[in-house]
C-alpha cells in the first residue's frame, strides 16, 4: 500500500539554523532517502518552495482564478514529501518516525486510495 | 449502510419475530459470537463495518431459514458461511476491491484461533492511530456487539453523533490500512497497555448499570491478555481488578439501593471468583513490576480480606490509594484517596484533600460531592452534607445510585 508523508513545519521555527544546520539536515535526508531505497519501500519525495512563492488556482463555480500565495494561511506549512509502499500502517508510521522532518515539525500519514 | 444500522435492522426483524424459538436462537448466538465472527469476517479486508452488514444479513436470514430447516447444529459456523458468501459477493460487485484471499471456514479452524481474531480487533480498536476517546466504544460495537445507540448513552452522547464517530472510526481503519494483527514484541507493552485501558473503559461503564453480561465479557477479553503476554503483570492486574468487582454483582444492590462495598454482605459475594482474583494478582505481583490495575486490584483484594476479617482495612486502602494517586493521578484517584484516609485518620484530613482539588475540574464529576458528603456528615456538618449529598444526587444517572444517595440525604435530617 502505498503512502504519503506530508512534511509539515513552522518557518519560524527553522529561521535560526545556520548554513552548516542546513548542510547537517541534507545529509540527514540524504541517509533517510538511502535507508528507504535499501529498504525497497522508497518511491518519491521532494522539497517544496516557501509558501509565499505559491501560486494557487481554481476553476471551482465555472470561473478561473489564480491567487498570489498558498490556498490556506497557516502557521506550519507543507514543506515537502514523501511516498513510500510499505504493507500497512504500522509499517508506514513506523518509517514517519524515522522521518527528519518528525523532529523540526509534523508528518501527516496519508494512505493513497490507489492501493 | 452503516453496520450499526444493519445491525438495528436484524433487531426490528426479531421483534416482527418468526418464531420465538428462533428468534432466541439467533439472538442467543448473536450476542455469544458476534465479536469472534467480525473479527474473522473483517480480518483478512480490514473492513469493518462491511463485516457488520453482512453479519447482521446473515442473521436475517437464519430468522427466516431457521424456522424451516431447523437450527443447524453449529449456529456459528452456519453464521459464519453465510456472511461470508455475502461479503465475497459484495467484494465482487466492488471493483475497487483486490480480491481478498477466501476467508477461513469454520470447519477448517481450530476453536482455539478464534480468541487469536478476537485479540487482533481488540488491538486495532485500540490502535494508537485512532482517537483514544474512540477505543473503548468500538471495542464495545465491534468486540462485544454492543448498539451504538447504547454506546452513546453510555458516554453521554447525542446516538447520531456517536453513530457517526464509530463509522468514522470504522472507515479510518479500513482506509488507512491498519492490519490485523498481534504487534510485535516491541510494541506490544505499550499497545497491550491501550487494549487493558479499553477492556477496563468497557468494564467500568457496566458495573454500576448492574448488568453482568459486559463485565463478563471483559473479564474473558482480559483474561485471554494474560495469555498472550504472560510476562506483562498488568492484564493479570487487570483480570484480577474486574474478577473482584464482578465478585461483589449480587451484593452491590439491594431491594433497589446501591451498597458501598465495605457494607455489603460477603456471604453474597462470589467466592469462586474471589479466589480466581486473588491468584490473578498474586501472579501480576509476583513479575515485580508496579502498574495501575495491580494497584486498584489490590485495593479490591482487602475489601475482598473483609470476608475473614469482619473488617475493612482502612490504613491498608489508604496506602494503597495514596500510591494510586500518586502514580496514576486522576480526578477518581485524588477522590478515593481522600475518601479512604477520610476513615482511616479522620473525616477533617480527607475534607482538606478534596479541598485541595480544582474547583473547575470537580464541578461536574459525581463520587467527588458523594465523598465530600459522606466526609462532611462525618465532621458533623449536616447542613453542608445536605448540600453536597443534593449535588452529587443531580449529577447521578443510575436508579441504584439516586436511591443510596436519597437514603443519606434521609438520614442525615434523623441526626
Amino acid at each position: 500500500m502505498r503512502y504519503t508523508f506530508l512534511l509539515y513545519t513552522d518557518p519560524a521555527n527553522l529561521a535560526h539554523l545556520t548554513a552548516d544546520d542546513w548542510d547537517k539536515e541534507k545529509q540527514l535526508y540524504g541517509a533517510y532517502i538511502q535507508d528507504l531505497n535499501e529498504a525497497g519501500v522508497f518511491v518519491d519525495t521532494d522539497r517544496l518552495h516557501a509558501t509565499h512563492t505559491a501560486t494557487t488556482l481554481s476553476l471551482l463555480g465555472g470561473t478561473e482564478r489564480i491567487q498570489d500565495g498558498p490556498f490556506a494561511d497557516t502557521k506550519e506549512t507543507l514543506g515537502g514529501y514523501f511516498v513510500v509502499d510499505v504493507p500497512d500502517l504500522d509499517a508506514a508510521m513506523e518509517w514517519a518516525r524515522k522521518c527528519p522532518a518528525a523532529r523540526r515539525g509534523k508528518v501527516e500519514i496519508r494512505a493513497s486510495m490507489m492501493g | 449502510m452503516s453496520g450499526s444500522a444493519a445491525r438495528q435492522g436484524r433487531n426490528s426483524r426479531v421483534d416482527d419475530g418468526v418464531t420465538n424459538a428462533t428468534a432466541h436462537a439467533a439472538e442467543a448466538a448473536a450476542r455469544a459470537c458476534y465479536g469472534r465472527l467480525v473479527a474473522i469476517l473483517a480480518s483478512r479486508g480490514r473492513d469493518i463495518a462491511a463485516a457488520e452488514d453482512a453479519l447482521s444479513d446473515a442473521f436475517a436470514k437464519a430468522l427466516t431459514t431457521w424456522p424451516a430447516n431447523g437450527v443447524p447444529a453449529i449456529p456459528e459456523a452456519w453464521l459464519l458461511t453465510t456472511a461470508r458468501n455475502r461479503l465475497t459477493d459484495v467484494q465482487r460487485r466492488d471493483a475497487r476491491l483486490v480480491p481478498e484471499t477466501d476467508i477461513p471456514d469454520m470447519a477448517n479452524l481450530d476453536p482455539a484461533d478464534f480468541p487469536d481474531e478476537r485479540l487482533k480487533l481488540m488491538f486495532v480498536c485500540a490502535h494508537p492511530a485512532i482517537d483514544r476517546a474512540m477505543h473503548t466504544p468500538l471495542m464495545l460495537q465491534t468486540v462485544l456487539g454492543v448498539q451504538a445507540s447504547d454506546i452513546a448513552r453510555a458516554f453521554a452522547l447525542p446516538p447520531a453523533a456517536m453513530a457517526q464517530r464509530l463509522v468514522r472510526a470504522k472507515s479510518k481503519i479500513k482506509d488507512s490500512g491498519i492490519t490485523f494483527s498481534i504487534p510485535d514484541s516491541t510494541d506490544l507493552p505499550v499497545r497491550l497497555s491501550a487494549v487493558t485501558e479499553a477492556i477496563y473503559g468497557a468494564y467500568a461503564l457496566d458495573w454500576l448499570q448492574g448488568g453482568d453480561a459486559l463485565a463478563g465479557e471483559a473479564l474473558y477479553l482480559a483474561s485471554l491478555l494474560t495469555q498472550l503476554h504472560p510476562n506483562d503483570p498488568e492484564p493479570f492486574g487487570l483480570a484480577a481488578l474486574i474478577a473482584f468487582s464482578q465478585s461483589r454483582s449480587s451484593a452491590r444492590i439491594l431491594n433497589g439501593v446501591l451498597v458501598p462495598t465495605h457494607l455489603q454482605d460477603p456471604q453474597n459475594w462470589d467466592h469462586q471468583l474471589i479466589d480466581y482474583a486473588t491468584k490473578m494478582l498474586g501472579h501480576a505481583q509476583s513479575i515485580r513490576q508496579i502498574g495501575r490495575f495491580q494497584i486498584e486490584a489490590a485495593i479490591q483484594s482487602v475489601h475482598a480480606h473483609r470476608a475473614n476479617t469482619s473488617e475493612t482495612d482502612w490504613q491498608a486502602i489508604a496506602q494503597l490509594t495514596t500510591a494510586l494517586h500518586r502514580l496514576y493521578p486522576t480526578l477518581g484517584s485524588a477522590v478515593a484517596q481522600a475518601a479512604a484516609i477520610g476513615r482511616a485518620q479522620n473525616a477533617k484530613t480527607g475534607l482538606a484533600l478534596l479541598g485541595q482539588m480544582s474547583a473547575k475540574q470537580i464541578k461536574n464529576f459525581q463520587p467527588f460531592h458523594a465523598t465530600q458528603a459522606h466526609l462532611l456528615a462525618m465532621d458533623d456538618q449536616p447542613q453542608a452534607a445536605h448540600v453536597a449529598y443534593q449535588c452529587a444526587l443531580e449529577l447521578c444517572g443510575d436508579a441504584p445510585s439516586r436511591s443510596y444517595l436519597a437514603q443519606q440525604i434521609a438520614n442525615l435530617a434523623k441526626i
